[in-house]
């Protein structure tokens, strides 16, 4: 099978799909002439040029709004916010309009819309260029938060997504855009809500989502070593949540190591050890543990900005600690 | 400002006034308008007037929940503007908005329904007076956030562009919500891409509790659209021909492919921001000065000295209208409450078959 990058991943099912749907469009600041500030978006503008793929300015609440009335008008569009860092900026647009407008119309309307944005640390970017809010956006209803770790997957859910007639947000790690992978050619979707078993293992589960598959899995490489057998679960998709697959695994390996790069305090991890606590509490052969960030915001220097990321040998050590 | 230790001197807002005047010329233009059109201003402007008194009363009653915030005194705007659209344009509306569903031909009974919070409402009773909408007229919502519709009408604007149909969209908002970035976020994407977009302020003065120059050094909002490059006019919004005048120009304009305008209407509510608030706040002169304004009789009595009716065609009307909203009362009243099991159903549109 050919290889593609993450990002080349992503702007193959942006044209499929906009081959496939004249509803769908891009709107974002930089995403047309530019390219995309990661340079996403430059092979779908060279294909569908400016009618679809439109610059804005840096409005982050008309990037949001204008598309919630779009997709109420019978559009289906895709917008980027550069940063999720600026998400927050069109909280209302996405919390409180596209959230909610299905169900606080009694479903006279949906809004099938897609957020693609840019989250976590890694390149030196600091404060305000390099949180994962994931948990922010999946404490809302209606909402439903999607974030791969391969190409593959990238494409598959970003078609779904897509195709999906409610608010997505789709959450692509900036550390993840050069990595590289095999990807299927055409058309397929991976449905919503599948985690998948990235590498199966009898004693301990490593629970993750987004750029932590990856450290999960050197991290299972290392646990290997010492006799470990690590399973790593890749959520894929926040919201809705694999709950079954959770709970299967956990029952499997007795043991839950829950990781996410984004803070430890009020993280999604919570939401999993709870879920764990109340359904499969009774499989459990030793305590769930957490392996989040810090909570502190991400700073500069290459040196603390390491720290803050969670790395393989601290997954490892955790998941040691429960056997 | 009054030097200190002096008492500052009570502003003139009355509408004639230096302050609270409109500077406006209100005599209406003669639109050239058939009998039969402007009996029906008339009736839109009269029916939301029944509709809002009567929400009042079965407010008061305590029969019906959550906050209410009424439209008395501003229909001219929602009469006139919907007056110059077509049946597949576009609206979004604060809210504030029973007169801009009502001035659509949305019926008053599944309005009803849905401020009382019941399953044959236009939202199953999940939206209330604040989320009111009806998809079967193009209209995308009133709004509980102040400033949030004109994104969600812009929009609209867009999508209707981007297929190459030749819908308008038009948005209505307060005076106070063009203070929000959002308003500035909006007409600007408008602009820049030339959108068949509407904006109608409806400017009453009062910014919840606070008056115009409290939160703005502007007199007319209008004013606001030089700095997106689209034209601002500004019209009595108490004179339901003036208004119709305004956005007869601006639809024509944004169907035509002349992109945005933005129409302030100068208009006042007669009741407090909410019910519940007294509206302390306002000066008794200013208010009385305003209800000597009111859109409906100034009208009425242009349409006797027109001699497009006579007094008991007019009062048919007006008895017309009170007797379809007590029935709308009633409808909404015996409309069962949804089922419990209606709370889960529809957070994803997959919820529901």
């Amino acid at each position: 099978m050919r290889t593609l990058s993450y990002m080349q991943a992503i702007a193959e099912a942006l044209i499929l799909e906009m081959r496939r749907d004249p509803h769908i469009y891009i709107a974002g600041e930089d995403v047309g002439k530019f390219g995309g500030a990661f340079g996403v978006t430059g092979p779908v503008f060279k294909e569908f040029g400016p009618t679809r793929v439109l610059d804005t300015p840096i409005s982050e609440t008309a990037i949001i709004g204008h598309a919630v009335g779009a997709a109420a008008a019978g559009l289906r569009p895709v917008v980027e916010i550069l940063f999720m860092d600026f998400l927050p900026i069109a909280t209302d647009e996405l919390c409180n309009q596209a959230a909610k407008i299905h169900y606080m119309f009694g479903g006279q309307v949906s809004c099938p819309l897609v957020v693609r944005t840019a989250i976590g640390a890694g390149m030196g970017a600091a404060a305000h260029h390099s949180q994962s809010l994931e948990a922010w956006v999946c404490h809302i209803p209606g909402l439903k938060t999607v974030a791969p770790a391969t190409p593959a997957d990238a494409k598959g859910l970003l078609i779904s997504a897509i195709r999906d007639d409610n608010p997505v947000v789709f959450l692509e790690h900036k550390m993840l855009y050069a990595t590289k992978g095999e990807v299927p050619e055409g058309d397929y979707t991976i449905p919503l809500g599948k985690a998948e078993i990235k590498q199966e293992g009898k004693d301990v589960t490593l629970i993750c989502y987004s750029a932590m598959v990856r450290q999960c899995l050197a991290a299972g490489a290392l646990l290997e070593k010492d006799g470990i057998g690590a399973e790593v679960l890749d959520l894929r998709t926040l919201v809705p949540l694999d709950k079954e697959a959770i709970l299967s695994s956990v029952a499997k390996t007795g043991r839950a190591v829950i990781v996410h790069e984004a803070c430890r305090t009020g993280g999604f991890g919570g939401e999993i050890a709870a879920v764990i606590a109340e359904e499969g509490f009774a499989t459990l052969k030793a305590p769930v543990k957490r392996v989040c960030g810090p909570d502190t915001p991400v700073p500069f220097s290459p040196v603390l900005e390491a720290e803050f990321i969670v790395s393989a040998p601290k997954i490892a050590e955790a998941a040691k600690s429960l056997l | 400002m009054a030097p200190p230790g002096t008492a500052p001197e009570k502003p003139d807002r009355t509408p004639d006034s230096k302050e609270g005047g409109l500077g406006l010329d209100s005599a209406s233009q003669d639109a050239g308008l058939d009998c039969e059109r402007l009996l029906s201003l008339f009736r839109c402007m009269v029916r939301i007037r029944a509709f809002e008194e009567h929400a009042h009363k079965e407010f008061l009653k305590g029969e019906m929940p959550g906050f209410l915030h009424l439209y008395s005194g501003e229909e001219a705007i929602a009469a006139g503007v919907m007056d110059t659209l077509e049946d597949d344009d576009y609206i979004v509306t604060s809210h504030r908005g029973h007169g801009h569903l009502l001035a659509r031909g949305s019926d008053p009974k599944r309005m009803f329904a849905e401020l009382f919070g019941r399953v044959d409402g236009y939202c199953r009773g999940k939206g209330g007076s604040m989320h009111i909408a009806d998809m079967s007229r193009g209209f995308l919502g009133a709004n509980g956030i102040v400033g949030a519709a004109v994104n969600i009408g812009t929009g609209a604007a867009f999508a209707a562009k981007y297929r190459g149909e030749k819908r308008v969209s038009v948005s209505f908002f307060g005076d106070a919500s063009t203070n929000r970035g959002t308003f500035h976020e909006a007409l600007n994407l408008a602009a820049i891409w030339e959108l068949p977009a509407v904006y109608v302020c409806e400017n009453n003065f009062y910014g919840s509790a606070n008056y115009q120059s409290d939160y703005m050094k502007l007199k007319d909002i209008a004013d606001r659209a030089a700095s997106y490059g689209f034209p601002g006019v500004v019209v009595d919004g108490n004179d339901v021909l003036a208004v119709r005048a305004a956005a007869v120009e601006a639809v024509t304009r944004a169907r035509s492919g002349g992109g945005p305008t933005l129409i302030e209407c100068k208009t006042w509510r007669h009741w407090g921001h909410f019910i519940g608030d007294m509206a302390r706040y306002r000066d008794p002169a200013e208010h009385e000065a305003w209800l000597k304004r009111d859109p409906i009789p100034s009208f009425k009595a242009k349409l006797l000295a027109w001699g497009v009716a006579s007094e008991n065609e007019l009062a048919q009307i007006e008895e017309a209208a009170e007797a379809e909203m007590d029935e709308a009362v009633a409808y909404g009243k015996a409309s069962p409450f949804p089922p419990v099991s209606e709370l889960t159903a529809g957070v994803y549109k997959e919820d529901r078959p």
